[in-house]
């Protein structure tokens, strides 16, 4: 383990010591179909190290009660570890405060809070919400239904060719109904990094809150919501090393005070009679019933994982993995890579001449190489692109340059059996 | 584990390749659009079903290797059978394909018994059954069938992500 340490100090990819961190990932061992796994699925979901499934255990075998609700030993461990846990969230972000990270059971859960919360009460008749092209489904149907409950509007940021949102056209939609944008940080489709810095500018100087969805951003590169100045941001701990079931939703604490509860229960009320029910403060008010306790805790051991070896580094490491599979890829002919933005996470859609996407995932799964193929739940995407659906692989920071390779064989030895 | 490797054979690459009986008919007698909604895939079957026989079938759509091979096989299956000995070769199919009987079980299973190796791949079994499907739907004059219905025999679920 110190070795490991010590080689996660560096600060360059070439020296990123990916084999002492893919050890501490067990489920990296694993053959399939007399193959070595090689997991280009991590958009989907991420795997687990040794160090967050120890902290799991320690914390069921030694640790578990239930929280803020009674005197004895093992309910102060466990409130004290799951509020460590969430100020461990509060720095790996930069929140302001502790009381503006929200455990949520995902982001799905954390925009459908917003959605509820703030769409319901300050989003009316003939309001317009802007969203864009590459959202994911969990960023675009609550909007939907909230649009349809108080017929409110919704504006679609159009897309080019390349994945990239057309921000003149993002300005544009901007009028004085505008009431809310919901954009996420990288696109799990495609792999587009949105500037959304700017455009969170551009919507406060209209007076505009802005929910991101930070899902497939927080996993891949160093995220600062002070500095992105958002008003929400939504992401899921099953991507980040995670368990899965626990999410993040960060408010800002001034919006969160003026929302209403989301779920009703207990722990999220202050007093209740029959004719009065008092809400708890934020973050409380926002975590009806039990959460889940362990999972959040395990999700604080991930980002101290994470943060060990760096977020800048993991960033910089996948840069290059990034790199390294697209020169291969945009050299194989009959190989398409769909999204080609100038910032790009490390996400690569791609189409074969010939070959549907679910015989590519289908062949690849025999080589032991799991990507994830359909429509990504972006279809809007897949409608602007032209294709019912793509092959998908996305790496995360303990892949090797030799998976990489592995990919590329795996997509000739696809085109062999097709030609 | 699976014993898929076999799935991708020679004859199934074949019909993807040049699938038999593609395109539609004029003035079918049945006819019937089957949806995957999990890839976006779809096929639509057009059937002339005479006094006795199927005289005529073809299929036509956009799918996986597994959908069109098995669309294609299908056409040439049951092209010239009676209605009656259609449909008793749609249960066989979806019998074997979703793991409920071998394809030893199946008398009339003949060629298709390479599709066997699907009811490993919960994911892929969809494929392979839609152009059953629509068949069946054309003769029981449902326009639009789904591998999604009510009466689907398989709930595999795919994941979101
Ligand atoms: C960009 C994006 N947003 C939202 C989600 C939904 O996350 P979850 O299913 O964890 O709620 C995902 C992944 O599934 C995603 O990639």
């Amino acid at each position: 383990m110190s070795e490991i340490q010590a080689a996660l100090k560096y600060n360059s990819p070439s020296t990123f010591d990916v084999d002492g961190i893919r050890a501490d990932f067990p489920i990296l061992k694993l053959t399939v179909n007399d193959k070595p796994l090689v997991y280009l699925d991590n958009a989907a979901s991420s795997q687990m190290p040794q160090q967050v499934i120890d902290r799991l255990v320690c914390y069921q075998t030694t640790q578990h009660a239930n929280i803020n609700r009674a005197v004895h030993y093992l309910s102060e461990v466990a409130t004290s570890e799951f509020e460590e846990a969430r100020r461990k969230l509060q720095r790996f972000i930069n929140a302001n405060e502790e009381r503006e990270v929200i455990f949520t059971s995902g982001t799905t859960d954390a925009i459908n809070l917003v959605m509820h919360g703030y769409g319901r009460k300050f989003i009316g008749a003939g309001d317009e919400i802007i969203l864009t092209t590459l959202e994911h489904h969990s960023n675009i149907v609550p909007w939907q239904m909230l649009a349809e409950e108080k017929g409110a509007k919704i504006r679609v940021v159009p897309i080019n060719d390349a994945g990239e949102l057309l921000i003149d056209e993002y300005e544009k939609l901007f009028n004085e109904r505008t009431k809310f944008v919901g954009v996420m940080h990288v696109s799990n489709a495609l792999g587009t990094i949105n500037p959304i810095k700017e455009m969170i500018a551009f919507a406060h100087a209209r007076g505009v809150p802005v929910l991101v969805d930070g899902a497939q951003a927080v996993p891949h590169m160093k995220v600062d919501v002070k500095d992105l100045d958002c008003d929400f941001y939504a992401f899921s701990g099953h991507k980040l090393c995670g368990p899965t079931g626990i999410g993040i939703l960060y408010g800002r604490a001034e919006l969160l005070e003026d929302m209403q509860p989301f779920k009703g229960g207990g722990d999220m009320i202050l007093s209740v009679t029959f004719e009065k029910t008092i809400y708890n403060t934020i973050p409380h008010k926002f975590e009806a019933g039990t959460p889940p306790i362990s999972a959040a805790i395990g999700l604080g051991a991930a980002v101290d994982y994470l943060s060990e070896i760096g977020m800048d580094a993991i960033a910089a490491y996948e840069l290059d993995l990034l790199k390294h599979a697209t020169e291969q890829i945009n050299a194989m002919p009959g190989v398409r890579i769909l999204g080609t933005a100038e910032h790009k996470a490390a996400v690569i859609s791609f189409a074969v001449d010939g070959v549907h996407p679910h015989d590519i995932g289908t062949l690849l799964n025999q080589e032991g190489i799991a990507v994830r193929t359909g429509h990504h739940c972006a279809q809007p995407i897949m409608h602007r692109l032209h294709v019912p659906a793509t092959s998908r692989a996305s790496f995360a920071f303990y892949n090797s340059m030799d998976e990489v390779d592995a990919l590329i064989a795996g997509i000739r030895t696809v085109q062999k059996i097709f030609t | 584990m699976a014993n898929y490797n076999s799935l991708y054979q020679e004859v199934i690459l074949d019909h993807n390749k040049k699938p038999r009986n593609f395109g539609a008919i004029e003035h079918p007698s049945h006819h019937a659009v089957g949806h995957n909604p999990l890839c976006g895939d779809h096929i639509s079957v057009d059937v002339v079903l005479g006094d006795e026989r199927i005289d005529n079938i073809a299929f036509q759509g956009e799918a996986c290797a597994i959908c069109k091979a098995s669309a294609s096989m299908m056409t040439t299956a049951v092209k010239g059978k009676t209605r009656a000995e259609a449909e008793t070769l749609i249960q066989e199919f979806l019998a074997m394909t979703t793991g409920k009987l071998s394809h030893e079980a199946c008398p009339n299973i003949g060629r298709l018994a390479v599709f066997a190796g699907v009811s490993d791949l919960p994911t892929r079994v969809k494929c392979a059954i839609l152009p059953w499907h629509t068949l069946s739907g054309a003769f029981n004059a449902v326009e639009t069938t789904s591998t999604e219905a009510e009466e689907d025999p398989m709930h595999a679920p795919i994941g979101d992500a």
